[in-house]
């Protein structure tokens, strides 16, 4: 079996975010980029289904900037096989929306065939949490997604997810959709040498036009403001201030 | 215009606050026809014609509908999605794992956990973590939208909606439900609580999280923790309060042996009042807290428990 990982570049998850003062975004320019933090799981989990013989191959593919090269190659260097980059964006400050994502993945899974794509829950910059969900619609796939656990046996997979009320199980026919929530597992660090060797892996690079999707925004952004600032605060002394301070204000 | 939305069901019961916030916000998109799906939901649907703004409900009762499974949920919506230019749920799991499904067949651009409506077509929403609101405008004939609920009040109670029944569509037998995983409380939900006391990675342990449980009971608060609490084993993923975890709103606040990274902050910064209990002076919470104190939370929580009898 397959598996397919989309990974996205995004700003690192210890950058403090910066607003453009004129409100047409964020400054990417010159700020650190890494692996989506979820990404890192899902690519975890697929080289540990390799390492147990449930996977044959492991397929990272990343859509936007060239630079994405860089996330892939750190997949790589953790131990995915093979890569794709498909360029769909000139300037680093745009990013493509889940839907488009989505139906270029829709083409890759074509041609790759793989029997399952392990996603990340929601990318940390934009927080859409959408885009494995839309792939699966797209190719009429189950789905289980926020999953904590994930057991694959034959046709069909046994998968946990992190639900608003606790934890929930579901079956779900392979071939299948995850997206993966944080306490999957712990991803590993690439090793110096798997880093010379990642180097020398397959990286295919395509366009979204190779696949005839249209990346053109469905949503447009009107402004990007910084959120309303807290009013400073106070440092108390001790419980009791603490305890007067909470009746004062009617908090308690 | 009239807008289709997807009531929160559980187990046959209408997840009123949740449902009554994205009552609010939908009613600023037009005529609100309220959705109620599941194994049983007419109970749900009952109570859904009672939310103010509601002019109609659907109850759709199938036992593909049941624990709220994403591929049968979603065929239901888009077979009824003729006739709404508006699709929307409030932003609970549930509906995250169905929305952008429903948003995918129907060729739509999903808006995900929107904090604010400008107009029809143009919605805010956080995007980093909660450090910057960005404004989309959607181009799409139909929009679909969840709701971040904490920034929404609940639609007050004494409508009278028409109920009907439509049926399930096909089940694309895709997954099916294996088991849930819910720890019984009687505390207040998380999510709607008017007070929440969180823990961190500095209670450390399960055993001393009973600290944060005593002062959360005599405040008649909600628990909450960090992802470090959580990873840690102290406490239950779905008390996690952040970015990726639950994002709550409630008048108090109080983060116990939590540092307050900027993840933390996202689910908990738009609080009213915020207290944060930290030993360390320079930890990044007492930034946003309202009133801080630097002490040891092992000496401090029971000392706090015991003055607010
Ligand atoms: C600086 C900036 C500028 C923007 N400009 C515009 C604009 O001009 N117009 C506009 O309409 N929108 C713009 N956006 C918004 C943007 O297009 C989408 O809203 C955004 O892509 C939402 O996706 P997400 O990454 O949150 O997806 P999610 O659904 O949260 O991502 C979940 C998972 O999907 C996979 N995935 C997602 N994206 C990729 C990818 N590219 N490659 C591989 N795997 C992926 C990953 O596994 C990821 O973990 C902009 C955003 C930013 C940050
Ligand atoms: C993709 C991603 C998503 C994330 N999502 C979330 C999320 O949703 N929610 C979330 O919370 N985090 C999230 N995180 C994690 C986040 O970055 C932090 O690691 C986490 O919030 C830290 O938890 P903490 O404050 O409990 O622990 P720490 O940062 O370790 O802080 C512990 C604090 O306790 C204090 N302390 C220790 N002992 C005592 C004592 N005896 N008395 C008083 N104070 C004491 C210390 O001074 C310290 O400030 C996410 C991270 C990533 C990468």
């Amino acid at each position: 079996m397959k598996v397919l990982v989309p990974v996205k570049r995004v700003i690192d998850y210890n950058v403090k975010v910066r607003v453009k003062a004129d409100g047409s975004g964020v400054d990417l320019a010159n700020v650190k980029m890494s692996m989506n933090p979820f990404d890192e799981i899902a690519v975890e989990e697929a080289i540990r289904l390799k390492e147990a013989g449930k996977a044959d191959e492991v397929v990272a593919v990343s859509i936007g900037v060239k630079q994405a090269q860089e996330t892939l190659r750190t997949a790589l260097a953790m131990g995915a096989d093979r890569a794709i980059l498909v360029i769909a964006a000139d300037d680093v400050h745009q990013d493509i929306e889940p839907l488009a994502v989505a139906k270029i993945l829709a083409k890759v899974v074509e041609e790759e065939q793989p029997g399952i794509v392990l996603a990340g829950k929601q990318s940390i910059d934009n927080d859409m949490n959408a885009t494995g969900q839309m792939l699966s619609a797209l190719l009429g796939w189950s789905q289980g997604t926020f999953a904590s656990e994930l057991d694959i046996d034959g046709d069909s997979a046994k998968i946990t997810r992190e639900v608003d009320g606790g934890l929930q199980t579901i079956s779900v026919k392979m071939p299948t959709i995850v997206t993966v929530d944080l306490r999957l597992n712990e991803p590993r660090y690439a090793s110096l040498p798997n880093i010379m060797k990642a180097k020398k892996k397959p990286l295919d690079e395509k366009t979204a036009a190779d696949y005839g999707v249209d990346v053109t925004p469905r949503l447009e952004i009107v402004k990007t403001e910084e959120p309303a600032a807290r009013a400073a605060g106070i440092i108390v002394g001790s419980v009791d201030e603490l305890v007067e301070k909470l009746k004062e204000a009617g908090a308690v | 215009m009239a807008v289709l939305l997807l009531a929160e069901v559980t187990n046959g019961e209408l997840g009123l606050d949740a449902t009554a916030k994205a009552v609010t916000a939908a009613k600023q998109l037009g005529d609100v026809t309220v959705l109620a799906a599941g194994a049983s939901a007419a109970a749900a649907g009952d109570a859904a014609a009672k939310i103010d703004g509601v002019s109609k409900v659907l109850v759709a009762e199938d036992a593909s509908l049941g624990h709220r499974l994403a591929e049968a949920t979603a065929a239901l919506i888009v077979s009824l999605a003729d006739g709404y230019e508006h699709i929307v749920a409030p932003a609970t799991t549930d509906a995250k794992n169905v929305m952008p499904r429903v948003a995918a067949l129907l060729d739509s651009m999903i808006i995900s956990d929107a904090s604010g409506v400008v107009d029809g077509s143009t919605f805010e929403r956080p995007i980093y973590a909660g450090n910057a609101v960005q404004t989309v405008k959607s181009n799409d004939a139909k929009k679909v939208i969840t709701i971040r609920t904490s920034t929404f009040d609940a639609a007050g109670e004494g409508g009278s909606a028409s109920v009907e029944t439509v049926s399930a569509a096909a089940d694309p037998g895709l997954s099916s439900w294996v088991e849930d995983k819910v720890a019984e409380s009687d505390r207040p939900e998380l999510t709607s609580a008017g007070v929440v006391v969180s823990g961190g990675r500095g209670v450390g342990s399960e055993d001393d999280f009973k600290l944060i449980e005593t002062l959360a009971d005599k405040l008649g608060a909600a628990v909450g923790a960090s992802r470090a609490a959580v990873d840690s084993g102290y406490a239950p993923n779905d008390w996690q309060v952040g970015q990726t975890g639950k994002v709550v709103a409630p008048d108090l606040y109080v983060a116990v042996g939590i540092s307050g990274a900027i993840q933390h902050l996202a689910g908990m910064k738009d609080s009213k009042i915020i207290v944060a209990i930290n030993k360390d002076e320079e930890a990044p919470i007492f930034q946003v807290a309202d009133f801080g104190l630097v002490a040891d939370l092992f000496q401090a929580v029971p000392e706090l428990t015991e003055k607010l009898g």
